[in-house]
């Protein structure tokens, strides 16, 4: 009738898709599984209650980061200044929110808000994510920096009690990550508005035809994306106890190397937060396997971006693999 | 001619009246009537650029018209868009699929429907969803959870059909179908029809536009045949034939403006001469036929947008660069791109340097590049090509977009190329531009460069000495100067393989 392009479907074609996909997902586990099994080789001590919260607690901000980073990602756009912003939160958890919780607070909510007209603000003018959040990034900085000009100021009690936690049997970072994963899971993969905000990064004409607004979209992701930065800045404060104005930076390029490793693609809408959480932990004890391999801290980030690299690959070998069955 | 009102005003679904839509310079509306009955499958047709498809966004409300009136049940709308459409039931199963590829086949139903929410929503949108499927193609083996990119675009169109049909909370009562079996095969394209039919008789109205006459003849209650953005023809289906629509889509009476000017026969003598400058076949080419092209030839590529003219083209420049074995290309190539802004101009740069890309080659003085000798090519091609500018070293985008495309052709015909590739290059320009640009292609070919030349406008077919017609994506037809006319070449495009 007209161009059979419908090739006619082998039996095996819907398993071979599904083995692809379940490959694609545990991809992230099988990573980290692959870091725990090294660390515990090289020190099995290492693998214990003690040890999981000494070498996962900085994981925390980092997830609390990546999953923001995920939401930004979820709709085909980057967010640059998010590093600068954990930073900026940090100061004022350090200052303001000990000092007076009320005014800290407001604070808060205020940067959320301006989170969410920097998503209107994208959308309505058409303009490039990483630009106008690359501006961001110098005007969250500039800002910490006049908060707090030289490093100091106090964690509020409560908060450092919290991240010190001594939780039962598990570890509090980890009983974290995992509450932290499962509430964005449940928010952004279950629920049937998260369906909206996902398909808007899929296909965003087909979204504003069924008769979604894309401004409500964009600012919901960006104001989640806001409220995650602040629960990491406050987090990362209880676990330093005190501040400085330079304490997030990395977190940018971190966060974006955990949802990618996690899954997540820059173009299409495909995120996945449960694996956004494990990028976090995996880049986070990659620091660690550094330590126990007796190689200079200084070598780090260049361990993390070589996770990275081999965890993509892998990834492209699935898909072309899947594509070529 | 108006058999629209013969029917009493409360069984009309909806009705347009004087819809009007230009797009630029371009006309792609001028002035359509429209209505739509319950009990009614209407077919659409028309050739490249009748304005079907803006007629359908008009109707789904994904498109403002400059004027018109809608009216619903005798009643004049004020406003009328997205929100109104749906309200008033009416779906759209669009040509560029409006699937999220990213989520599951639930998801997208539930995309669709805002009651769609709450606790157990996933399940009942995948009930919704995959039971309309079995509804309309019984053996679809699709799962409900299974992520609509992972699946073949057979499988998605299918999606894309049952999901418009889908009812929640919103009625359907009218679904535009735009080339709903572009994609489908034999087997699931009659399932579709059959649901069709079912639909209608149980009280609901549908528009299929398809470039497939014997879909449109055999399934619909009404034909309305658009040409250039107007309806032509409207009448019950059982009064035409395959001959009479492919009559009605070119235009009964001969339009042809632009003179027919036949080459002189010596001309065209010398010509089947001149050495072969390309030989080709296209890629879905299952018969051996080949499109051979000689110096000095100007070849016309026809037929439906999309059938496969483009690709041939690109296969032509990739041999013609080396990049591809296929093929015999013998020349040195240059490509006027139709889709300018992506294709064609580099938008930061000056009007010389756009012009001068092509042939930097022979700007080079050492290891650098003559400024002279670029702003003497662009000199020479503004007086030639007559670009509308003050001064060359103007940057691109100061220029209109039919100078633009003036300065695309400058690229090409400045160049050391001996042919040149057009890839429907006259889209949205100017009738005095193009009238410039003929002449000089008349001119350039005399002088033994070679054309070949991909439209969507049957005029521009008028210049070419031999024009091939493709239809998916292989040659159906091949037509010397004298035998080109409109007639022809619609039938040629529509000819369906028995």
């Amino acid at each position: 009738m007209s161009v059979s392009v419908v090739s006619s479907t082998k039996p095996g074609g819907a398993g071979v898709l599904r083995v692809r996909r379940t490959l694609r997902a545990v991809l992230p586990a099988l990573s980290l599984i692959l870091i725990l099994l090294a660390i515990w080789h090289l020190n099995a001590r290492a693998i214990s209650y003690f040890g999981l919260n000494l070498m996962l607690n900085l994981a925390v901000p980092v997830a609390l980061a990546t999953v923001g980073q995920m939401f930004v990602m979820a709709s085909n756009d980057l967010d640059l200044s998010i590093g600068t912003f954990v930073g900026f939160i940090g100061c004022i958890t350090a200052t303001v929110l000990h000092d007076s919780p009320v005014l800290g607070i407001a604070i808060f909510a205020g940067c959320i808000v301006v989170y969410a007209l920097l998503g209107a603000l994208i959308y309505l003018r058409n303009l490039p994510s990483i630009v106008v959040t690359l501006g961001m990034f110098f005007v969250w900085q500039g800002l910490a920096i006049l908060v707090l000009p030289k490093p100091g100021g106090h964690a509020p009690d409560w908060l450092k009690a919290l991240m010190s936690l001594k939780t039962p049997y598990v570890p509090f970072p980890v009983m974290a990550a995992v509450v932290i994963g499962v509430v964005a899971y449940v928010g952004l993969m279950r629920t049937s508005y998260g369906a909206v905000l996902r398909g808007a990064g899929g296909n965003a004409v087909a979204v504003e035809r069924a008769g979604w607004s894309m401004l409500k979209v964009k600012m919901i992701l960006f104001g989640l994306a806001g409220f995650c930065g602040v629960l990491a800045g406050m987090a990362l404060i209880g676990l330093t106890t005190s501040a400085d104005a330079n304490l997030g930076n990395g977190y940018t390029l971190l966060s974006i190397a955990g949802a990618i490793l996690g899954g997540g693609e820059f173009t299409g809408g495909r995120v996945s937060p449960i694996g956004s959480v494990i990028g976090a932990l995996t880049l986070t004890l990659a620091g660690s396997l550094l330590n126990f391999m007796h190689i200079s801290p200084d070598w780090q980030v260049a361990a993390q971006g070589g996770i990275l690299i081999v965890v993509l690959a892998a990834r492209v070998l699935i898909n072309r693999a899947g594509s070529a069955a | 001619m108006r058999p629209e009102r013969v029917m009493s005003q409360h069984s009309v679904v909806i009705e347009l009246t004087g819809t009007e839509k230009s797009f630029g310079a371009v006309r792609a509306l001028a002035g359509v009537d429209l209505a739509v009955a319950m009990h009614e499958c209407v077919g659409l047709i028309g050739h490249n650029g009748a304005g079907k498809s803006t007629l359908m966004h008009v109707l789904a409300g994904t498109l403002t018209p400059d004027k018109a009136t809608v009216a619903v049940k005798g009643e004049t709308l004020k406003r009328y868009g997205l929100v109104a459409a749906h309200r008033l039931g009416i779906r759209c199963v669009f040509q560029e699929l409006s699937l999220c590829p990213n989520l599951t086949v639930a998801e997208n139903a539930r995309i669709l429907h805002p009651a769609l929410r709450g606790f157990g929503w996933r399940r009942r949108a995948g009930e919704l969803i995959i039971s309309k499927l079995d509804e309309i193609f019984p053996d679809h083996r699709i799962a409900a959870d299974a992520i609509v990119g992972d699946l073949p675009i057979g499988k998605r169109q299918m999606i894309e059909i049952a999901r418009a049909f889908t009812v929640t909370t919103a009625p359907v009562n009218l679904v535009i179908l735009d080339e709903p079996t572009s994609s489908l095969d034999g087997h699931t394209a009659s399932q579709l029809f059959a649901f069709l039919r079912r639909s209608v008789k149980a009280g609901m109205s549908c528009i299929l536009i398809s470039h497939m006459l014997r879909e449109i003849l055999s399934t619909t209650d009404r034909v309305v045949v658009m040409r250039d953005g107007r309806v032509v023809t409207a009448g019950p289906t059982s009064s035409f034939d395959r001959n009479k629509l492919v009559v009605a889509m070119g235009g009964a009476e001969h339009h042809g403006t632009q003179a027919d000017t036949p080459a002189p026969l010596a001309a065209a003598a010398a010509a089947s001469e001149a050495p072969i400058t390309v030989r080709m076949k296209p890629k879905g080419q299952h018969d051996g036929r080949e499109l051979l092209a000689r110096a000095g030839e100007i070849v016309g590529l026809a037929g439906l947008a999309g059938h496969g003219q483009t690709d041939l083209l690109l296969a032509v420049f990739d041999a013609g660069s080396g990049r591809a074995k296929k093929g015999a290309v013998a020349d040195r190539i240059a490509l006027v791109a139709g889709d300018r802004q992506t294709d064609g101009v580099f938008p930061l740069w000056s009007i010389a340097e756009n012009i001068g890309v092509r042939s930097l080659a022979r700007f080079r003085k050492g290891v650098l590049l003559s400024v002279e000798a670029e702003d003497a090519l662009a000199a020479r091609w503004k007086e030639r090509i007559k670009i509308r500018t003050p001064d060359m070293r103007n940057p691109i985008l100061s220029l209109s977009g039919g100078n633009q495309q003036k300065a695309l052709f400058a690229r090409a015909l400045g160049s050391d190329a001996t042919t040149v590739l057009m890839d429907d290059p006259m889209r949205g320009v100017d009738i005095g531009t193009k009238l410039d640009v003929y002449d000089l292609i008349q001119e350039e070919a005399q002088g033994g460069r070679t054309f070949l030349w991909y439209t969507t406008e049957m005029d521009e077919l008028r210049h070419c000495d031999r024009v091939y017609v493709f239809r998916n994506g292989s040659i159906v037809a091949e037509l010397a100067r004298h035998e080109v006319s409109e007639e022809r070449v619609i039938a040629a495009s529509f000819a369906e393989a028995a």
